[in-house]
């Protein structure tokens, strides 16, 4: 049930108990008692909303950093991490195998808003050796959800 | 000018689907729940497959049986489903659909005026196509407090001298019915007793709520009577690739390989390539899908109780068929004025068969903000019939 519960919510957060309960053929406490316990685990981290911010008014853009850094001892990546992730312009912080270390995902409210933080905060950084900067042009799918076509049912209307 | 038809086929009615369609296709927004076939698309990695083999060249004929790599594919799938080895050289064929492959088996198997068993509702081509092989075809009526299933003592009651085939068709469109193992087994006795033979059409066998879909090939002394047909349309939602296949027999399959030669040549290369595929990588999107339909199904038979609107658990296909008796109206009638007045297409009963009547066949290949939608109107429908009869 925790795994269905999970990849039902993960599309849509705003599905209530009730419907759960119905869809899945169970009673809606089991639903409550497991959904509580999967927040108290920190398994359900939060409920958000996907936003096509491109079909508003509002400016924003998105970039993806990568940072090459180097590990301290006995901290590993994770004390450089966590003085990135402290920034509330960041998304998001993922420490990645390969060429660089740490990849950020940053929400700036214009080109100049990312670059100065990336110059003046990000990059002079004790530890940070690098970053390379990538500014999202568009967005064709997030989350699973494909952003640049509406579904169409182009079935016939009534077949055997 | 002579007449330039043969009475055999004037003589046959147009599917009563046919006319309800021309209605619905004349209204702009209305919702339909009418349609036989997956919401979703065919899997990517399915459709790139058999793009990929277009790029390659794989334009020509195939083998009449198919290409060998997607018959051995079959061959282990029934294996590792059914438990039930099939010899991918002499007894499994690639058709154009399973419409096909009933078409050919009734061909392959009928002398004129044999009997062929049609149980009734069932899908609508089974009985025109066993006409057309000059077969008699005699309906056996499925009841509802038998949850559709077919008895043995309905089977048995049906069966003459005269009497070939049977047709199986479970998972049941349109009832959503299916048999299991137990029903098999005691139609099984029958069939065998009898000495007849089965076509069990099986499109809908991974479409299965409650265990894992039993083949009546898996009973013993049966897969030597029985055509067993499946396809891609449903299980991988590939309806307009057109690729089914039968496993039968050889002393059989070698006679519907000829008409299907002679017909159809081959089915359609790219399809096959791309169904290769599915048979390989494709049982994640099987289950996905199958988990899909089965929350829209509970959502349904939760939505007709609270609207007490009488229908029997289907298990099976993506079909609920509510009873509508208690307003007193034809399925024909009913199914009009829901849609003239609520705009909400669903398929009446009967176009499945006489005993089809004071049904309706609703299809769940919908999303479930399309099924919540579409279930506030047919309640707003039920209630005001309800008002109209105090």
């Amino acid at each position: 049930m925790r795994e269905q519960i999970l990849s039902i919510i993960e599309k849509n957060s705003r599905i209530d108990i009730k419907e759960l309960a119905v869809i899945l053929g169970v009673e809606e406490i089991d639903i409550a008692n497991e959904l509580k316990a999967l927040e108290e685990e920190g398994v359900i981290c939060g409920y958000h909303t996907m936003i096509d911010w491109e079909k508003t008014s509002i400016e924003k853009v998105t970039a993806l950093i990568e940072v090459r850094i180097t590990p301290q001892r006995g901290q590993g990546y994770d004390n450089i991490a966590e003085r990135i992730y402290k920034y509330p312009e960041v998304n998001s912080v993922y420490l990645i195998s390969g060429g660089y270390d740490l990849l950020v995902t940053l929400d700036g409210k214009s080109l100049k808003a990312v670059s100065s933080f990336v110059s003046d905060k990000l990059s002079t950084l004790d530890g940070v050796l690098s970053t390379a900067t990538h500014f999202i042009l568009k967005k064709y799918k997030d989350h699973g959800t494909i952003l640049t076509k509406k579904y169409e049912d182009t079935r016939e209307k009534v077949t055997p | 000018m002579r007449n330039p038809l043969a009475d055999k086929i004037v003589d046959i009615k147009p599917s009563g689907i046919r006319k309800f369609f021309d209605i619905v296709n004349e209204m702009e927004d209305a919702i339909s729940l009418g349609v036989g076939e997956p919401d979703f698309d065919t899997p990517w990695h399915i459709r790139d497959e058999g793009i990929y083999s277009l790029e390659k060249g794989r334009t020509f004929y195939t083998s009449n049986s198919g290409l060998k790599e997607l018959r051995t594919e079959i061959t282990k799938y029934i294996k590792r489903t059914q438990g039930v080895a099939y010899d991918a050289a002499h007894e499994v064929l690639v058709t154009v659909g399973g419409s096909e492959a009933i078409d050919i088996a009734l061909r392959a198997m009928i002398n004129p005026g044999e009997e062929v068993l049609i149980p009734q509702p069932s899908y609508v081509s089974y009985e025109p196509c066993a006409i057309l092989a000059d077969a008699k075809p005699v309906i056996i009526e499925l009841k509802e407090e038998n949850e559709f299933r077919l008895t043995a003592q309905e089977l048995r009651d049906a069966i003459t001298d005269k009497t070939k085939v049977l047709i199986l068709p479970f998972p049941n469109n349109p009832t959503g019915a299916i048999m299991e193992k137990e029903d098999l087994e005691a139609i099984a006795e029958v069939i065998r007793e009898k000495d007849i033979f089965v076509i069990s059409d099986e499109i809908y066998s991974e479409l299965s709520y409650k265990g894992k879909h039993v083949s009546i090939v898996s009973l013993p002394g049966m897969q030597e009577r029985t055509v067993l047909i499946n396809g891609f349309s449903k299980s991988y939602a590939m309806t307009g690739w057109r690729l089914g296949y039968a496993c039968a027999p050889a002393v059989i399959m070698e006679q519907m390989t000829k008409i299907h030669q002679f017909a159809i040549m081959c089915a359609p290369t790219t399809s096959q390539y791309a169904a290769v595929e599915a048979l390989r990588n494709g049982d994640d999107d099987v289950a996905n899908m199958r988990e899909a339909y089965n929350q829209r199904r509970r959502f349904l038979m939760h939505t007709f109780k609270e609207l007490g609107l009488q229908c029997f658990e289907p298990y099976g296909a993506f079909y609920v068929f509510p009873c509508i008796k208690e307003f007193g109206m034809s399925s024909d009638e009913f199914a009009e004025r829901l849609l003239h007045e609520e705009k909400v297409a669903v398929v009446p009963g009967t176009a499945f068969g006489d005993c089809g009547e004071g049904f309706l066949r609703i299809s769940y290949a919908y999303s479930l903000e399309n099924l919540k939608i579409a279930m506030d109107k047919i309640g707003n429908f039920i209630g005001r019939l309800r008002e109209e009869k105090k």
